[in-house]
């Protein structure tokens, strides 16, 4: 398999791992909405701490996003 | 036309200045850290010019953004982070501008370079640890040992307090970086489907039967026919070849860049909320060691 071909498949599967922030974000906005439901009063501290988790979730995602970009500027 | 994605993010210099065999050239990156700083200072300044009780419209711009970053430091810090406030309302405003400034079209988003956001991150690290020396001497190295640890576990759970420490501003520089260099990636992707989504092609068979019609038309001497008939054909071939293949086809990845510039937008708050407020849980932790921050409101 030549290395461009190899790289692609590379960048292909470092974009896959995207599935799991997509779980966790999914995760952490229906939470916020669960605890939102139960108190309303909350929503103001809670969703502080939802805006913070899902950056750091989000951060995930984007090193995967940064591995693909190593990939594709090592190929050849 | 198969650039690569990364095409945009290209920077060439307009005027090439060399200190000392390091490169400063100007290019527009540097142009648009200028812009940044104006706007910002002009901001600022034009909003606190006449501090009237009942404020005008930009003061109370200004002053909610002046009690938010303090709110904010209230909360993680406490008092005591009220004398970083400069520092940090600072970075807020900067990294906030950097990146709504990119989304206008034709400019340069410098958040998204990795060179300035590892330097905001190290910077801001570092002076966590400046100030957590600062304030506890050696005792600052307490912040590697979680509190409620039994003795025993001490030598594993230090390197690994350590990793997580380092991982701090790494984390920081790459989350800011990325979040910016892929939203305009998108961004970029997108047009560029926009234009070569090809047009329905009209194959000549088609193109010569129409000027048969037409021809034949004109032939019959009937005025009014042709004249119907000739705007009829052609406004038919242009509706058909052109329009329909511009916006049936077209339309969709234009849309979806209108859509994506929405989210860029609330991307580009939460990014710079994100990253003061991390600085502030960072300079709380060198602060308050692993206490709370005191109710100060």
């Amino acid at each position: 398999m030549d290395s461009v071909a190899a790289a692609f498949l590379g960048m292909g599967m470092a974009a896959a791992g995207f599935a799991g922030a997509g779980i966790g974000i999914g995760f952490i906005f229906g939470k916020m909405i669960e605890a939102v439901a139960r108190q309303p009063e909350a929503e103001a501290r809670v969703g502080k701490y939802m805006w913070i988790g899902f950056a750091l979730v989000e951060a995930i995602a984007l090193y995967g996003l940064v591995i693909a970009f190593i990939i594709m500027g090592l190929r050849k | 036309m198969q650039d690569s994605p990364l095409h945009p993010f290209e920077l060439h210099p307009y005027v090439d200045i060399s200190l000392f065999g390091l490169d400063i050239s100007l290019n527009k990156a540097v142009i648009m850290m200028w812009v940044i700083i104006a706007l910002a200072t002009w901001f600022l300044i034009a909003a606190g010019r006449k501090r009237r009780l009942i404020p005008t419209r930009l003061q109370s711009l200004a002053e909610m953004f002046v009690e938010f970053i303090q709110g904010m430091i209230l909360d993680t810090i406490g008092k005591q982070g009220m004398r970083f406030f400069p520092f940090l309302a600072t970075l807020f405003i900067f990294i906030l501008f950097a990146n709504l400034i990119g989304l206008i079209p034709g400019s340069y988003t410098v958040t998204s370079q990795i060179v300035v956001t590892a330097a905001f991150a190290l910077f801001v690290y570092a002076m966590s640890l400046v100030v957590g020396f600062a304030y506890h001497g050696v005792k600052f190295l307490q912040i590697l040992i979680p509190p409620g640890t039994p003795p025993l576990l001490l030598p594993l759970m230090m390197p690994i307090e350590l990793i997580s420490q380092l991982a701090r501003p790494f984390a920081l520089a790459v989350r800011l970086f990325a979040n910016m260099t892929a939203g305009h990636t998108i961004l970029a992707v997108l047009f560029g489907m926009v234009i070569s989504v090809p047009l329905i092609p009209v194959s000549p068979g088609v193109k010569i039967a129409l000027l048969i019609a037409i021809a034949l038309l004109i032939a019959s001497r009937h005025k009014v026919l042709a004249a119907t008939g000739i705007l009829g054909l052609v406004g038919m071939y242009f509706l058909i070849a052109v329009l329909v293949s511009v916006i049936w086809l077209r339309w969709l990845p234009f849309a979806f860049t209108i859509a994506i510039s929405v989210l860029e937008v609330g991307i580009a708050f939460i990014q710079a909320y994100i990253f003061t407020i991390l600085t502030c849980v960072y300079l709380g932790d060198a602060i308050n060691l692993h206490g709370h921050a005191e109710e100060a409101h």
